[in-house]
């Protein structure tokens, strides 16, 4: 397993952000999203997250919900997302899952952690759970050495920015606006305060998602942050694709564009 | 014994600090809201030691929602059922149910807190028409988010809600159905929090909802106890109520819980039939796992996806339950059973005929609840919730009875599809 400290290790001695791609499990279909995040490692993500389908993302906008919706329709199993992330791993690109929590207590959350550590994954980001309620998902990736990543929100208390910067391992993942996953046209002017705030209180990296969806944004968010996290962008691309190949090309297409984005920022 | 408890009194079954009731509860929800839960927790503590917001509250009402409702001794269904049954009438309540009371005091609170919109989630309706009439009375902005399946259904409350000035926002995402429209209520809040109040329509969800939804319900078990005491000298055997996230149930059941003589049942939606798919009783058939903010029962499959319920009654048909609830059925001080659309349709048609009172679908699950105890349990006294008005419910009556038409002969006939669709213009 690679570990996203490997990582922002490598981007920090290269002088620049490390770009963070996601994507769901299953969308299109098991096999075309393996294919997918390989061709966005092939085209310059540092690390990815594979998303784990949940029927109900209280934090995705239109666009991630309606790639989840198709994976589940398609039948996506919380086995096949561990199988994806086995194959992204293979890679050697770090790996992390991206999923709300009932799927992890459903499955067991030692087993789950179990599981993942196995597979080669690097660790867990949990958009719903925070460490107030995660005891037995942080004894459990203690336990595996896989990475925690909590949220940090523009509303976090300087408090509560400490209090979850301390329970994370790998990065801080800090949630650019008040709002929902989706592409947004300009950055917003919370990020850079918030990553400020974040910096204060720890020393481990902290990422920017939500909303980056162009180089140019990339660029912006690469000068105040350790890494740049798209989502939202990588999925449109898939969506509005007239076939397969095309929307790989797409993807390797935009890929390019942020890596050169986060090398300039 | 103090009939009359004050609406901060602590509640032995919790919930503790961090919001749980046993295993159950707490909060699951993104950081994005957890200032603003706080924020909300912490005020809400406050105006309960407020007695000037408290008196307004109960001022609001009585002069506005015309509580306290009756209870109301119903001889003869409890003739037919042979057994005494007892009517909390919420069914009377300004807007026809027992939510009138969470939502001035969510919309009281809202206010206090200086916010100046309120959003709310709602089924069949009644929960975004009592939020929308709460938003009216108080002069709040109001936005309801209603799956797209439910405003076809229901498009007499969409007209309502809009009569009332709320905006009506359709979703169209999942199952386009209550759990969706909560979900998109949540992305709603989590962009809009410092204007905005969740008015959340149940006794479910993250902490404080369960507990805040409680204490502004818990005046129907805080009167209807009282009331039964004047009218019969007694407590009841038994309190019943129907239970969908469960606001009306833990309203009528707080007043009840200390008291051991008590027997407290909650009855779930039966749909189809527990051995079916077709269901919403998620106490007797779900699993323990995580659903909008709270560890509860969900009804879910074994990846842990929420699996869509069915109830022909809007308000019952969620696949998460309100966590106390799930601690109390743990605990084994209240027991919860399902009741199918059968026997609540049957029972809709018995209390009509009986008693001349037409009760909601959901309220119907509830008398179906206690004709089926009166048989275990003859001679002994049931106190029923009857939550709510059947009025918003005559579009499924006219199906499921055939009713509708008038022939010259008397006998109803089923109503026109075109004849349904006119009225519910
Ligand atoms: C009349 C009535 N009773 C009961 C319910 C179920 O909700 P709860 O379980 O929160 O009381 C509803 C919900 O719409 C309702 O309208």
């Amino acid at each position: 397993m690679t570990s996203t400290a490997d990582a922002f290790a490598r981007t920090r001695e290269e002088g620049r952000a490390a770009l963070v791609g996601y994507l769901p499990a299953g969308f299109p279909d098991v096999a075309g999203s393996i294919e997918a995040m390989r061709t966005m490692v092939d085209s310059g993500c540092d690390v990815i997250e594979v998303g784990l389908p949940y029927s109900d993302p209280v934090m995705d906008g239109p666009t991630i919900q309606a790639a989840a919706q198709r994976a589940l329709e398609g039948g996506i199993r919380t086995r096949d997302v561990l199988r994806t992330v086995e194959a992204v791993a293979a890679t050697g690109t770090p790996t992390v899952v991206m999923t709300y929590w009932n799927p992890v207590e459903r499955y067991g959350v030692e087993r789950f952690a179990a599981d993942l550590a196995g597979a080669g994954g690097a660790g867990l980001i949990t958009p719903d759970l925070t460490p107030d309620s995660g005891e037995e998902w942080i004894a459990a990736a203690d336990s595996h050495d896989l990475d925690k990543i909590f949220l940090v929100a523009p509303s976090s208390t300087d408090e509560r920015l400490r209090y979850t910067a301390d329970a994370c391992r790998g990065f801080v993942y800090a949630t650019a606006v008040m709002g929902v996953t989706g592409a947004r046209t300009s950055t917003s002017d919370l990020a850079g305060p918030l990553v400020a705030r974040t910096r204060a209180v720890t020393d481990l990296p902290v990422g920017v998602g939500l909303g980056v969806s162009s180089g140019e944004q990339a660029a912006e968010v690469a000068a105040f942050a350790d890494a740049v996290i798209v989502g939202s962008a990588f999925v449109r691309a898939l969506l509005d694709a007239e076939d397969r190949s095309a929307g790989l090309k797409a993807l390797a297409v935009l890929t390019e564009d942020l890596a050169s984005g986060v090398r300039r920022g | 014994m103090s009939t009359t408890p004050t609406l901060d009194e602590p509640d032995v079954n919790g919930p503790d600090e961090r919001g749980r009731f046993g295993d159950f509860g707490g909060r699951f929800m993104p950081e994005a809201l957890m200032a603003a839960l706080d924020e909300l927790t912490a005020a809400w503590h406050e105006a309960m030691a407020d007695e000037a917001f408290t008196a307004e509250f109960q001022r609001m009402l009585r002069e506005y929602a015309g509580v306290p409702s009756l209870l109301y001794d119903a001889t003869k269904l409890s003739e037919r059922a042979g057994a005494r049954i007892l009517l909390k009438r919420e069914d009377l309540n300004h807007t026809g149910a027992h939510k009138i009371r969470n939502v001035l005091g969510q919309a009281l609170l809202t206010k206090r807190m200086g916010k100046t919109r309120m959003i709310a989630e709602t089924g069949a309706g009644q929960h975004g028409v009592a939020t929308a009439t709460a938003a009216a009375y108080l002069g709040l902005d109001c936005t309801v988010y209603m799956g797209e399946l439910d405003t076809e259904r229901q498009a007499l409350n969409v007209a309502r809600m809009q009569l009332l000035g709320a905006e009506v926002i359709p979703v169209s995402s999942g199952s386009r159905t209550l759990k969706d429209a909560i979900n998109e209520a949540i992305r709603d809040w989590v962009a809009s929090v410092d204007r905005t109040a969740y008015c959340f329509g149940t006794a479910a969800g993250p902490h404080p909802f369960p507990a805040m939804v409680r204490d502004f319900c818990r005046g129907i078990g805080d009167e209807a106890r009282a009331q039964c005491l004047e009218l019969t000298g007694a407590l009841p055997d038994s309190v019943v109520a129907c239970v969908g996230g469960g606001s009306n149930a833990i309203g009528l059941f707080t007043a009840f819980l200390q008291d051991e003589s008590v027997d407290v049942f909650g009855f779930e939606a039966g749909g189809d039939g527990v051995d079916t798919e077709r269901h919403a009783a998620t106490i007797w058939a779900g699993e323990v796992g995580v659903l909008h903010g709270a560890r509860t029962y969900v009804l879910q499959d074994e990846d842990g996806q929420t699996v869509e319920s069915h109830s022909i009654s809007a308000g019952l048909d969620y696949p998460g339950v309100g966590p106390q609830h799930a601690h109390l059925a743990h605990i084994g001080r209240a027991t919860y059973r399902p009741v199918t659309d059968t026997a609540a349709m049957d029972a809709m048609a018995l209390l009509a005929r009986t008693e001349g009172i037409i009760p909601a679908i959901e309220s119907a699950h509830a008398v179906a609840g206690a004709m089926e105890l009166a048989r275990e349990r003859p001679g002994s006294t049931i106190l029923v919730n009857l939550s709510g008005r059947g009025d918003k419910d005559m579009g499924t009556a006219i199906e499921w009875f055939g009713l509708g038409q008038a022939s010259s002969d008397g006998t109803p006939e089923p109503a026109t599809e075109e004849q349904i669709a006119e009225g519910a213009k």
